[in-house]
């Protein structure tokens, strides 16, 4: 909402300046968007009278003018098409200087010589005023505009436009009535609204009304006005406070109604009355029923659609844009004028769905002043008649489910319990007068009050705390430090919070990124093909429209953007959730990701390279896995995905489920995603990482650990895990810890053979073990690895 | 007599000219081992008479020990020189940089989080997250926006389906722990929520913390001044705050609250559009229907409720200028909260 101080001002006049008024409502909950001039800036510009107009006598387009501004008689030379004689318009005399609001350039006016023919000043358009974006002409001022008189005090143009940005439940500040209200009510100074007088019907003439749809349309009055004048100018000073607001002039009738939104509130509309055919009824629209609308747009109706009909159909989309075949025109002589309250339930979302949002449609949904109708018919007829012409009919109202005003009882208690300080039961009475709310009954403890027509925000006890506080000043009230009972939390030992994790990747040199949740469709086809991922309805652009279903696209996106800067070497990782859809259930697991990139370390004067690979980012995972206090749970078995490299790509199982893969990314995919060198990346499910358990302490041995070493000649598809699995089964209790040293494959070695060290650290918690004990494990793990792999001791 | 002054004169030249240990082991064994040379005149002692033995051994002894002396010396002084010769040859250039694996680190935003929930763990809140694909009710309606309210415009919500939403704030999150348990309430909900907007100053996604207290007693008094100490606690400095009545459909009443300007510190800059303030968030006290629909006494119970953008706050505090500059994720960005 943009208003006109000036305007206000004529409604209720505090003696505060304007930055303190936009102070106030900004901290009144009305905050104050923009506020500025409403015009350039400019001085010397006064009303003149052009006495005559001579061709000039070397130049076509320009003219020769005698100018009276008031006090002498001046030449000037101008170039408007629309200079005559006669006309009143501004002039800006010599020594005249004008800003140009686009650009802040300022233009002095001096005595020039215009091909040779002299001219003292300028006659301007509205553009040069500043009043208007554009102009072809001269501003053409009234007749009896006075000769002389400063342009700025004569169009009044030392006003503010003050921009609203109102919340939606305050409707009732939606015109120049409610933000007086509320203006008087912050200042306790006198309200003096506009007088309305009703018009007295000049001519019998009516139109039936009928209103089918009782509880959407609680109340419709219309009014047949005929034999005005469409093409009656609008006056200055309407098209001027039009403007103000942000409202072009359109033509009289149009122009009226939308005067009536402004000052009061109250939206209204006015059909051609030739147009109608029997009469109007406000109903729902029936499924598939069509209409084109002012801007021409065909809509085709819902049953919820609230509309205007006559005999032919659908006039009007109710309380949101007028019909284009009843609108006024050119050729209208009759109007039938429409003031109805609309119910902000039976409007809202309505003018959303079909891309709509207009001025009346704003204001029913968030609530009009539904006793208002009458005034604001009044008002408007009064305004046609004397602008326009016409005779009016009188009044036809019809009457729907009018609302039932709520009342609320307020303790005096509750308003010091929930703002925590005492405000007087006085003070309180006055501020909920002031705000115009009804007083039904008060005692010492509590007041009884009936909410008024304007305001729909109000319905508890605590909506009037809210109006208290306001009017009181938010920043009256106190500030106090909550005080509660000093109970102790829960400590779980055994949930690692997240930040460890995220701390020891970033020691391992792994930077957090943070990705969009949505993705490009596309990339994560090839990154995960297997799952259907969510679609967002409404996405704001392709490349942001479906759910991840996994970190890597953003983790590779992000890569991207760095490698496409000059970085070499990337380290990445997020955390987050992704989302996984498997009918109507989707699951929201949240992982932790990273990806490496490049060199393993950064370049140093002392070390050869050393591009990163597999058992880099292993080594890294498995440091984070450690942080688990569960690590040997977890298990690396070989895996496969179709983002990853066959032969490089390991599922990570806990408890024999699978919670994580790990490889690098499929040299294919690499070459596709535009990336050089190659990737390795992690992803693990982050609750299974999280729940780790307490540390159980063991009773340590005292007595010597014995090391041994086993190398072994092995099939080349036996695995690592497989070997470790199977010496820890056959080498029993006794084995403490088992490593393998070392893994060769080469001309040494038969084909399809490898060379697997060992490295086995025994220890008894209760005596030394005798070489006998060892021999005994030893044997029994190489019987072990013969049965099960065929190996045979190394030489 | 025994001659052994030609043999100590001989010992002592060859040690001094001994250059390495070993030298000196093979000079020890030549004139102190058991066949060494200087032993060897204790051997021939038995020839003399009884009278001149006494001397003639002591004269030995004496040899033996100026010897082993010498030889003692010498070792030393080998030992240093070798040592010095190591200690020169290991030298290095300490002003070349070491070896390590480049620094990492956390994200600004997860860095803002963090601290705004250590401030907040600290005076005995707890920390829960939620879903952030919402159902309609947890997003909307708990929250006391029915279908159809104004204020569902006001959030641009992305929808999954016309009942499924992804979360346009984090305070869902504070209705499911309110459904799931019993006041009182102090806890924070930091997450990523999602707006279909995307300029110069959105981003369709962003995070949040709020923040929720529900209590026996509490007042729009403990708000601001939770916020208050909030906002200084975070920025470690005593900024103004001032709070302006607005309107959330959850909260009555409701307010935004606004900081003085970091940059200008409240004289007008361009950070703040000339006013002197920054808004940093909302608030108010819960609407008693929110309290109701979560099953919570709202005669007895009262509580307060806050949110701020993560980003915004890491903005001012870090001084970014760009909100995207969060999303793009460049390494050259990053790397300065590092």
């Amino acid at each position: 909402m943009i208003f006109s101080e000036q305007w206000v001002r004529e409604w209720v006049n505090p003696s505060i300046t304007t930055e303190q008024l936009v102070e106030q409502l900004t901290m009144a909950g009305l905050e104050v968007d923009a506020c500025g001039p409403v015009a350039a800036e400019f001085t010397n510009i006064v009303v003149a009278e052009v006495l005559s107009v001579e061709p000039h006598p070397d130049a076509d387009k320009l003219r020769v003018c005698q100018v009276n501004d008031g006090s002498n008689t001046v030449q000037v030379v101008c170039g408007a098409p629309n200079v005559r004689a006669g006309m009143r318009v501004p002039f800006a005399q010599v020594g005249a200087r004008l800003v140009n609001p686009a650009d802040d350039s300022v233009l002095k006016i001096k005595k020039a010589k215009l091909r040779g023919v002299e001219s003292n000043g300028m006659l301007c358009s509205s553009e040069e005023l500043g009043i208007s974006e554009s102009a072809d002409g001269l501003l053409d001022l009234p007749a009896d505009a006075p000769i002389g008189t400063d342009i700025r005090e004569y169009l009044h143009l030392d006003d503010k436009a003050i921009e609203l940005d109102l919340t939606p439940n305050r409707g009732d500040c939606l015109g120049i009535s409610g933000i007086s209200r509320e203006i008087a009510a912050l200042n306790d100074c006198e309200l003096k609204p506009v007088e309305i007088a009703a018009v007295a019907a000049q001519i019998q003439d009516t139109f039936p009304v009928k209103i089918s749809a009782q509880s959407a349309c609680p109340r419709y009055l219309g009014r047949v006005v005929r034999d005005i004048d469409v093409a009656a100018p609008t006056p200055l000073w309407m098209q001027e406070k039009l403007r103000r607001s942000g409202i072009r002039s359109i033509d009289i009738v149009v122009d009226i109604t939308n005067y009536v939104l402004l000052e009061l509130g109250q939206p209204m509309h006015a059909f051609d009355l030739q147009q109608l055919s029997a009469g109007i009824d406000v109903r729902m629209a029936t499924v598939g029923e069509k209409i084109t609308l002012l801007d021409g747009k065909e809509l085709t109706l819902a049953a919820d659609d609230l509309v205007i009909a006559d005999g032919s159909g659908p006039l009007a989309l109710a309380g949101i844009m007028g019909g284009e075949n009843s609108g006024v025109g050119q050729g209208t002589k009759d109007v039938f004028l429409e003031c109805a309250y609309f119910s902000a339930l039976a409007l809202a979302g309505r003018a959303r769905r079909y891309g709509l949002h207009t001025d009346a449609s704003h204001r029913y949904e968030r609530g009009v002043d539904y006793k208002l109708q009458p005034q604001a018919m009044e008002r408007a007829t009064a305004l046609l008649v004397e602008l326009a012409g016409g005779k009016a009919g009188p009044v036809i109202e019809a009457e729907g489910e009018l609302p039932v005003a709520p009342t609320v009882a307020l303790s005096f208690a509750k308003v010091s319990k929930v703002l925590g300080v005492t405000i007087a039961r006085d003070q309180i009475m006055q501020i909920l007068k002031a705000i115009g709310l009804i007083i039904l009954s008060d005692t010492e403890e509590q007041v009884e009050v009936e909410v008024p027509s304007f305001r729909f925000d109000i319905s508890l006890d605590v909506d009037l705390i809210e109006e208290i506080a306001r009017v009181y000043g938010y920043n009256n009230l106190p500030k106090t430090s909550p005080t509660a009972t000093l109970a102790l939390g829960k400590s779980k030992e055994a949930e690692i919070p997240l930040v460890r994790f995220k701390n020891q990747l970033a020691a391992l040199g792994y930077q957090e990124v943070i990705t969009y949740s949505f993705v490009e469709p596309a990339l994560l086809q090839k990154i995960q093909p297997e799952i259907a991922p969510v679609p967002l309805q409404n996405p704001i652009s392709n490349d942001l429209s479906v759910m991840r279903t996994s970190l890597w696209p953003g983790l590779i996106n992000a890569l991207k953007h760095n490698a496409n800067r000059q970085q070499e070497r990337v380290r990445l990782f997020e955390c987050g959730q992704v989302f996984l859809r498997t009918g109507d259930v989707t699951r929201q697991p949240p992982k932790i990701a990273g990806l490496i990139y490049g060199e393993l370390n950064p370049q140093l004067w002392c070390d050869s390279k050393k591009g990163v690979d597999f058992f880099d980012i292993k080594g890294d995972l498995e440091s984070i896995l450690e942080l688990s206090m569960n690590c040997e749970s977890y298990q690396f078995v070989k895996g496969s995905h179709p983002a990853l490299h066959s032969g490089q790509c390991a599922a990570i199982e806990f408890e024999g489920r699978e919670v994580g893969l790990l490889g690098a990314l499929n040299p294919a995919l690499q070459r596709d995603l535009g990336i050089s060198d190659r990737v390795y990346l992690f992803e693990l499910d982050l609750a299974t990482l999280q729940a780790a358990s307490v540390p159980k302490a063991a009773e340590l041995s005292k007595f010597p650990e014995v090391s041994r070493d086993l190398a072994i000649v092995i099939d080349e598809a036996v695995t690592g895990g497989e070997i470790m699995a199977n010496v820890r089964e056959n080498a029993g209790s006794l084995l403490v810890d088992l490593r393998i040293f070392d893994v060769y494959q080469g001309d040494a070695m038969e084909k399809s053979k490898k060379s697997i060290a060992l490295g086995l650290t025994l220890q008894h918690p209760s005596r030394t073990l005798s070489d006998e004990d060892i021999n005994a494990i030893i044997d029994s793990c190489v019987n072990g690895l013969e049965a099960k792999f065929n190996a045979k001791l190394r030489n | 007599m025994v001659d052994t002054v030609s043999l100590v004169d001989e010992a002592l030249h060859a040690i001094a000219s001994s250059n390495d240990e070993k030298s000196l082991e093979q000079l020890r064994v030549d004139f102190l081992g058991k066949k060494g040379s200087l032993t060897g005149l204790l051997k021939g002692l038995g020839k003399l008479s009884p009278e001149e033995r006494p001397k003639a051994g002591e004269q030995i002894n004496v040899a033996k020990r100026q010897v082993q002396e010498a030889l003692e010396l010498r070792k030393k002084d080998l030992v240093e020189q070798a040592l010095n010769a190591q200690l020169s040859a290991e030298a290095v250039d300490v002003t070349l940089p070491g070896r390590k694996q480049s620094a990492g680190g956390l994200h600004p935003v997860s860095k803002t989080i963090a601290r705004i929930q250590s401030i907040f763990e600290a005076a005995g809140y707890s920390v829960a997250e939620g879903p952030e694909i919402e159902d309609d009710y947890h997003n909307f309606t708990a929250l006391n926006i029915p279908e159809h309210h104004p204020a569902r415009a006001m959030h641009d919500t992305f929808y999954i389906d016309p009942a499924t939403v992804l979360r346009t704030h984090t305070s869902p999150v504070q209705v499911r722990v309110m459904e799931n348990g019993e006041p009182p309430f102090r806890m924070i909900c930091p997450g990523r929520v999602y707006r279909c907007d995307s300029d110069l100053t959105h981003t369709p996604m962003f995070h949040q913390v709020e923040g929720l207290v529900v209590d026996k007693d509490v007042s729009f008094a403990d708000l601001k001044g939770t916020i208050e100490e909030f906002v200084r606690a975070f920025f470690e400095d005593d900024r103004d705050v001032r709070f302006r009545p607005s309107y959330f459909p959850f909260t009555e009443p409701s307010a935004e609250f606004d900081m003085s300007c970091v940059m200008c510190h409240g004289k007008g800059c361009r950070v703040c559009g000339h006013t002197g303030w920054v808004e940093i968030g909302g608030c108010g006290m819960v609407h008693p229907n929110v309290l109701k629909m979560s099953n919570i006494d709202a005669e007895n119970y009262t509580g307060f409720a806050f949110g701020v953008g993560v980003e915004r706050m890491a903005m001012l505090r870090y001084g970014v200028s760009d909100l995207r500059l969060f999303f793009e994720n460049d390494l050259k960005f990053l790397k300065q909260f590092n």
